[in-house]
């Protein structure tokens, strides 16, 4: 390999190198300094978030197996700020556990290990590619779902999560082996100019879909979801719904747009239909949720529903507000899986009940969970606000009225359960309220980076500019 | 056109924000004192900006082939909803915008320095610095948009920094009312302007300022020949623009807010309710003049109306306050209409133009002399405790410099050669004797009116006898007196500006003198004015009594304000409560409420009923996903084939 492809696939070189240095530096330290490889990690990864975005060429490696645009280089680094931010709000939780988890650096290791593949997925050119992404994403993940070994919900959402998986992958390698049976190639390129939309290659886009819709938890492949997210450490339910999510629904993107762009009628119904039923499930089983990790997951599930709106509609200007969503969603999600990752850490509390009175013990985490929370619900001037504005304006642009007033109602159902998060903060009074939180340098960090994307995002218009002029659409 | 070489016009807003961010966040670790030089510090940086923005572009290389230019210094892409939605955010550099810049650079600059003693031992020191710098950087930005989306956010802006000024003594219930009521009826106002343009961008076409008041652009002739109720589309639009410029600018009937806004530090007023933000009506009427005389004139002459009645008005209820402020405030009220009555009767080329160069040119004398006249009254309040006049008399001997300051505000005010408000008020006469004798009878007799009032409030003050002090009064600090004389020049010299060769409507400059037939009456008329004064008032005596007593009901009306407030009151309590709101009350209530809570209720019933899906049996999972993938295969296939 010469230098230049190297640094065509910098992003995944750069966070497997990272990887084994965080190993090696914890192999120098002794068990009583374990510790020591935290700050070693966030400024390893920092660096490798940092130069995600030197101006670098994009291209076609190992004869279309790989390939990279700048929409993709895009998505990359918006993965990787994400996992940044986790690598911060996961300090306080490793330390907690310092007495039952032999080793950060397998946290650390497992979940960049995860990352590359997501990497890989976004990045691939063929089926195979894309399948070893995919596996390579999801198998470490579910270690690391099961990592508080002594909580049994912990290794019960490890092995729900491994099994939910496996049936997946095995209804996308079904329609994968189907494509390949019938236009005798794996490439995307290939398989996009032989694609006869007979009734067998129509079964194996939609095995496919399926495949993919069970990783951004769309109804009814999202069943996994909420025990999972519920059992796992809070810092790796984060990951789940927001990069796991977020590079599953760009791959999607990409599939529809540049392999099966010849059918969009075919895919077009089916997300329609599949988008109302996610929306409006999510919203209705995000409703009754006490368990905060429970709601954020249910709730993730009606977000992916919204995010469909944009693929649905096909141009260019879809595409962009899907990826300025997802960015924007990094930020808002995070934000407050933060909060409750760091309300759990120090008090064990997950429930909405034990938030009552949060502001007055709290004042400043309250306002970041508002912010994420109002962002999520989408109401301005906070960035969320310009994500759902975009995604609308998009279908409303191809007359999609009817979903349209779908999505705008359970907007509004929405609201109502963000808000009861928010009124018990700020209005609900409690004998017992939740003590005054020291948090420690990370996680104050976290929490700021994700109020900073929060806050700023929506007012840089260049920034949704930038991202229309690197999108692309089937029309 | 757009001119790069001025693109540090930007900075001008831009330090006074970054001022504002850095006393506000630093809110309560700063020392107070740190603050207020900062902020001061900043002020000073951006007028000297202001002042040598205006020498180059009035004097060196702002005027091309005879007329001025408007530049645009800076121009940036905001948002970009679609492509012909976008907001944009830019500096418009045009005569009347310069010359804004100084005027709230230079009052906002006395102020500053004035207020570091005025404030000294005030609570909330910090909070009051970061509030100036807030204000200052929305009016700047105000008066520099290049666009109406811009304008209204920073309109807006101004709005709010005035509500959290005059709330500044926000353990006073008063202040707190003042402050509400000062941003209710602004923001009832500005509803109107909201409305009016967006239906005016909507007729032209575009948000941006160049493009719409352009003369010979197609943005006017749109929308004249669409009628509506028996006037043009355009000439609606432009009322209600002029709505929210009217409730800025305290026009009757929305002027109540003005006189309570007094609740506010004393220094607020000068900078807010004197000089700067109550006078952005006016300035956004100039700013869309253009539109106004060749689109919509009969817009344009209601706005001459309603300023000049607005005036005597306010006049009439001056004379009978006791409330050194208040007096101030209506005088404030009395000028700004003399302003809009300019305006209103302003043509558009050439010495027709005469009203618009006469109403920013008193604009400009104004925020001047009625600046120095209500840091006076500071100063007197801070040394006597008082706001009452009853409770002043015999100042002079106490306070000498403040007395002589005092003194040429009030003479400027009335008119008197050779000050500053000579100049401009004459020109205002003028402009209206040659286009409507009525307006020019009323603004004549305001004259008169003025010249009364403001020498009844500087006798009652200054000379009459003394009172029972609680300390001996005494001289202000240097640092309030340093803005007084700097004020008190500003207010002597400011009328020998050539106006007529800097701003006029269409740009290009015109020659104008004295006019003897209006000035001299004009004079005699303040001379009357005064004269009545120094008689009533000059020495105790039991004539203002006895005149109040032979003026009778009217003199009681003038004094309770000609009743407007109560009749709001009227008009809120019993009609609006009573019969519209209580009505829509029990209609939300009963039937939006039940219509909702049902909807709400199907909701959770239907989520309750769909929990059995949710087992956490892992097996039952893996039936319903491999279920869903049957289902939408096979529908797939059934409409592909279908």
């Amino acid at each position: 390999m010469t230098l230049d492809q190297f640094l065509i696939m910098r992003h995944e070189l750069l966070i497997i190198i990272a990887a084994v240095l965080i190993v090696i530096v914890e192999l120098m330290n002794s068990d009583e300094h374990k510790e020591r490889v935290i700050p070693f990690a966030v400024m390893v990864f920092l660096a490798v978030t940092v130069a995600g975005f030197l101006p670098i060429d994009t291209g076609i490696l190992f004869g279309g197996m790989y390939r990279t645009d700048e929409i993709t280089i895009m998505m990359k680094n918006a993965l990787n700020i994400g996992v940044f931010i986790i690598f911060l709000q996961s300090a306080a939780w490793l330390k907690k556990h310092k007495g039952t988890f032999r080793s950060y650096g397998a946290f650390y290791f497992i979940m960049l290990a995860s990352l590359t593949g997501m990497q890989y997925l976004i990045s691939s050119g063929d089926f195979l590619m894309f399948f070893i992404g995919t596996e390579l994403a999801t198998i470490p993940i579910a270690a690391l779902v099961a990592m508080e070994k002594a909580r049994e919900r912990s290794g019960e959402a490890g092995v729900k999560l491994i099994l939910s998986a496996a049936l997946s992958s095995g209804i996308t390698l079904f329609g994968i082996s189907l494509l390949y049976g019938s236009s005798g190639s794996i490439f995307f390129s290939d398989i996009a100019r032989s694609f006869a939309a007979d009734d067998l290659q129509i079964l194996a886009l939609l095995f496919v879909f399926a495949g993919i819709a069970f990783k951004i938890s769309i109804v009814p492949f999202h069943l996994w979801t909420a025990d999972v997210y519920e059992g796992a450490p809070v810092s790796v339910t984060s990951y789940l719904s927001v990069i796991s999510k977020g590079a599953a629904v760009f791959i999607l993107v990409f599939l529809l747009y540049k392999v099966f762009y010849t059918v969009p009628g075919i895919w077009m119904n089916v997300l329609y239909a599949v988008s109302v039923l996610t929306m409006t499930i999510g919203n209705l089983f995000a409703i009754r949720q006490q368990n905060l990790k429970r709601f954020l997951a249910f709730s993730s599930i009606a977000q992916a529903g919204f995010v469909l709106l944009g693929i649905i509609c096909g141009t260019q200007l879809g595409f962009a507000s899907v990826v300025y969503f997802l960015l924007i969603y990094v930020f808002s999600q995070l934000g407050a899986f933060g909060v409750v990752a760091a309300i759990s850490n120090a008090s064990g509390k997950e429930n909405i009940d034990d938030y009552n009175g949060l502001y007055r013990t709290n004042p400043k985490m309250s306002l970041v969970m508002m912010l994420s929370l109002f962002s999520l619900a989408g109401i301005p001037p906070v960035a969320g606000f310009f994500a759902k504005f975009f995604l609308f304006i998009a279908a409303a642009r191809e007359g999609y009225y009817i979903l349209l007033l779908i999505a705008v109602a359970n907007v509004t159902v929405s609201l109502y359960y963000y808000l009861l998060v928010v009124k018990a903060m700020f209005i609900n009074e409690s004998d017992d309220p939740i003590a005054k939180i020291e948090n420690d340098f990370y996680t104050k960090a976290g929490l700021a980076v994700c109020t900073a994307g929060i806050l700023a995002i929506g007012f840089f218009g260049t920034l949704f500019d930038y991202i229309n002029s690197i999108s692309y659409g089937v029309k | 056109m757009i001119n790069d070489t001025y693109s540090f016009t930007v900075a001008i807003p831009l330090i006074v924000f970054f001022s504002f961010l850095i006393i506000g966040l630093g809110f309560g670790r700063l020392k107070p004192m740190v603050s207020g030089i900062f902020g001061t510090m900043a002020l000073l940086a951006v007028t000297a900006l202001s002042y040598f923005t205006a020498y180059r572009y009035f004097f060196v290389d702002g005027m091309m082939n005879g007329s001025f230019q408007k530049f645009i210094a800076y121009d940036a892409l905001w948002m970009s909803f679609t492509d012909s939605l976008q907001v944009r955010m830019g500096v418009l550099l045009d005569p009347i915008s310069v010359m804004m810049l100084v005027v709230i650079s230079t009052v906002s600059l006395m102020v500053h320095i004035y207020s570091l003693e005025y404030m000294k031992h005030e609570e909330g020191f910090s909070r009051y610095y970061s509030f100036l710098s807030l204000f200052t950087f929305s009016m700047m930005g105000l008066v520099l948009s290049s666009n109406i989306f811009q304008i209204y956010i920073f309109w807006e802006l101004v709005g709010l920094s005035s509500y959290l000024l005059i709330g500044h003594y926000y353990e006073r219930p008063s202040a707190v009312a003042a402050s509400k009521k000062a941003f209710i009826v602004t923001r009832f106002a500005d509803f109107g302007f909201l409305i009016g343009i967006l239906m005016l961008s909507g007729i032209t076409g575009t948000f941006d300022f160049l493009k719409i008041t352009d003369p010979g652009g197609s943005a006017l002739t749109q929308g004249s020949a669409v009628g509506f109720m028996g006037l043009s589309v355009m000439t609606w639009s432009l009322l209600l623009v002029f709505a929210g410029a009217a409730g800025k600018s305290a026009m009757f009937p929305l002027h109540i807010w003005l006189p309570d806004a007094m609740e506010g530090p004393t220094p607020v007023s000068a900078l807010i309710h004197a000089a700067t933000m109550v006078v952005a009506g006016v300035y956004l009427v100039a700013r869309l003049f253009t539109v106004y005389v060749l689109a919509a004139p009969d817009a344009l002459i209601t706005i001459g109306y309603i300023g000049t009645f607005t005036s005597l008005f306010a006049a009439v209820i001056a004379c009978t306050q006791f409330d050194i402020k208040r007096v101030l405030a209506f005088s404030t009220i009395s000028q700004i209409g003399l302003m809009m009555g300019g305006l209103g009767v302003s043509g558009y080329t050439g010495q027709e133009g005469l009203g618009y160069t006469a109403s920013m040119f008193h604009l400009f004398t104004h925020a001047m002399f009625k600046a120095l006249l209500f840091l006076c009254a500071g100063a007197v309040i801070h040394a006597v405790h008082t706001n009452e006049m009853t409770g002043m008399g015999g100042l002079r001997k106490y306070m000498p410099v403040t007395n002589f300051a005092f003194l040429i505000g009030c003479l400027a005010i009335a008119g008197v050669p050779p000050l500053s408000g000579f100049f401009s008020k004459d020109e205002i006469l003028t402009a209206a004797l040659e286009k409507d004798k009525l307006l020019f009878a009323v603004q004549y007799a305001v004259a008169g009116l003025t010249a009364f009032y403001m020498f009844r409030l500087y006798y009652s003050i200054f000379w009459n006898s003394d009172r029972q002090y609680h300390s001996k009064p005494h001289e202000s600090p240097f640092a309030m007196l340093f803005a007084l004389i700097f004020l008190s020049a500003a207010s002597i010299v400011s009328g020998f500006i050539p106006f007529s060769r800097l701003v006029t409507p269409d740009l290009k400059p015109f020659d104008s003198h004295i006019h003897w037939a209006v000035a001299i009456p004009a004079i005699a008329i303040a001379a009357a004015g005064i004269l009545i004064a120094t008689l009533m008032y000059r020495k105790e005596s039991g004539l203002p009594a006895k005149t109040a007593a032979a003026f009778g009901g009217l003199y009681r009306a003038a004094y309770r304000k000609f009743y407007i407030d109560e009749i709001y009151i009227f008009i809120t309590k019993n009609v609006i409560f009573r019969y519209i709101s209580a009505p829509l009350a029990w209609f939300d209530r009963n039937v939006v409420d039940n219509a909702m809570n049902s909807i709400a209720a199907l909701t959770n019933l239907t989520s309750s009923r769909i929990k059995g899906l949710q087992s956490g049996q892992l097996q039952q999972y893996a039936y319903v996903m491999v279920t869903g993938v049957i289902i939408v295969v096979l529908a797939a296939l059934y409409f592909m084939n279908a």
